[in-house]
């Protein structure tokens, strides 16, 4: 950049005086950058991404509407055969969602309820770990990402999530059965994936970046108000933090040491 | 030389079968074919870079642009014009250049490479 020393010291002079020093410092000098305008939107600035989903209001018409909203902006197919089922966010029982916390006495509003379950974009996620190719990994603001290009469906990433929050995609996801997919692909502007690369739950990071919630955390708080709460978990004023600053929550098996990022309220 | 005859025919049969393919399809060599513009397309006049650049380093661009969008979250990319463009084969690209079997595949046909974008990137919908 073309730039002599005085008008150096004059930009470096104004942004210590303006008290923006660091990052927005750099960007000063380097202007035009549309990521930086961006970036301030709320949404698009987490360090942690989390959820907190309120179990108490939480019910069979609320997931449904969060599983439909999922399936459909992300073009996940029904493929019928529940041993090649792909799932990003799915339904589950008390005893399988949090297993070892199970009792024989559980209250039964509890162990008849399904559970609202989706990758849990661990602290620490195991998966990436196990990745040979780095093609999953754990993004700065907390998502743990996949890159459809890059994996080569070698499966250590599925074996090593202890939730289950990972697919295979046994066959291509267009020849899905039509009569369970009349109108596959559902969303024009998002891809699908390929026979043979493992996907999941991605926290819709392409809605992210545009300031927008993730697919479920809209419809399921349309459909109900509050059920999931999305945001920062590393700012205390984020509104997720003050739910759970106030509800006793659960994780799924947070004893393995993955750190989980899902909460559920009881 | 012994069976000069059989040798020189068999020569001349060998080089002819070599030769074939070259004198069979002399003159008929298949025209370079023309990447065909949208209305849309010629509306914009202006790529999000040169028309040459394009040309030549496309490939090199799209491939960057999914290292960026998908490993580095950056979505924007801004042309040479200052204008700001979303990264995007599938929403950017083909908004334009909605024309894929004009605009894409006859020219990859020509040149036999077969980029395997589609087979999870949507292809827009086609008129024809």
């Amino acid at each position: 950049m073309a730039m002599d020393r005085r008008e150096f010291l004059k930009i470096a002079g104004l942004t210590a005086f303006l008290g923006i020093g660091g990052k927005a410092g750099l960007e000063l000098l380097a202007p035009g950058d549309v990521e930086a305008a961006v970036k301030n939107a709320p949404l698009t600035a987490g360090k942690k991404w989390g959820m907190a989903v309120d179990v108490q209001l939480l019910d069979e018409a609320v997931m449904d509407k969060c599983v439909e909203a999922c399936h459909t902006h992300n073009n996940v197919p029904d493929v019928g055969n529940p041993k090649e089922e792909l799932k990003w966010i799915w339904k589950e029982t008390y005893d399988h969602s949090f297993p070892g916390q199970e009792n024989e006495y559980l209250a039964g509003r509890y162990k008849q309820k399904n559970f609202l379950l989706l990758c849990n974009h661990c602290t620490n996620p195991p998966c990436c770990r196990a990745c040979p190719t780095k093609a999953t990994w754990k993004r700065e603001d907390g998502i743990v990402m996949m890159d459809m290009h890059r994996c080569i469906g070698c499966r250590f990433c599925m074996a090593a999530c202890p939730y289950g929050a990972r697919s295979f995609n046994w066959g291509d996801p267009r020849k899905a059965p039509k009569e369970l997919n009349p109108n596959y692909p559902t969303n024009p502007e998002f891809p699908t994936r390929n026979k043979g690369v493992v996907e999941k739950c991605t926290f819709c990071a392409e809605r992210l970046a545009k300031g927008q919630y993730p697919a479920c955390v809209e419809a399921g708080n349309k459909a109900k108000p509050g059920v999931l709460v999305f945001g920062d978990l590393d700012d205390p004023k984020s509104e997720v933090r003050l739910v759970l600053g106030k509800r006793y929550s659960i994780r799924r098996k947070p004893e393995l040491g993955t750190g989980p990022n899902i909460y559920y309220m009881i | 030389m012994y069976d000069g005859g059989k040798i020189i025919t068999g020569l001349v049969i060998g080089v002819g079968l070599l030769l074939f393919p070259v004198v069979y399809n002399a003159g008929k060599a298949a025209k370079a074919p023309e990447p065909v513009l949208t209305e849309k397309a010629k509306a914009a006049q202006q790529c999000v870079e040169s028309t040459a650049f394009m040309k030549t380093e496309h490939m090199k661009l799209l491939d960057e642009w999914r290292q960026q969008v998908v490993r580095e979250d950056e979505r924007y990319y801004k042309s040479p014009s200052g204008k700001l463009h979303y990264k995007g084969l599938q929403t950017t690209c083909m908004e334009c250049h909605s024309n894929k079997s004009k605009f894409c595949d006859e020219c990859h046909n020509y040149m036999g490479v077969d980029p395997y974008c589609w087979e999870c990137h949507i292809a827009p919908k086609e008129n024809q």
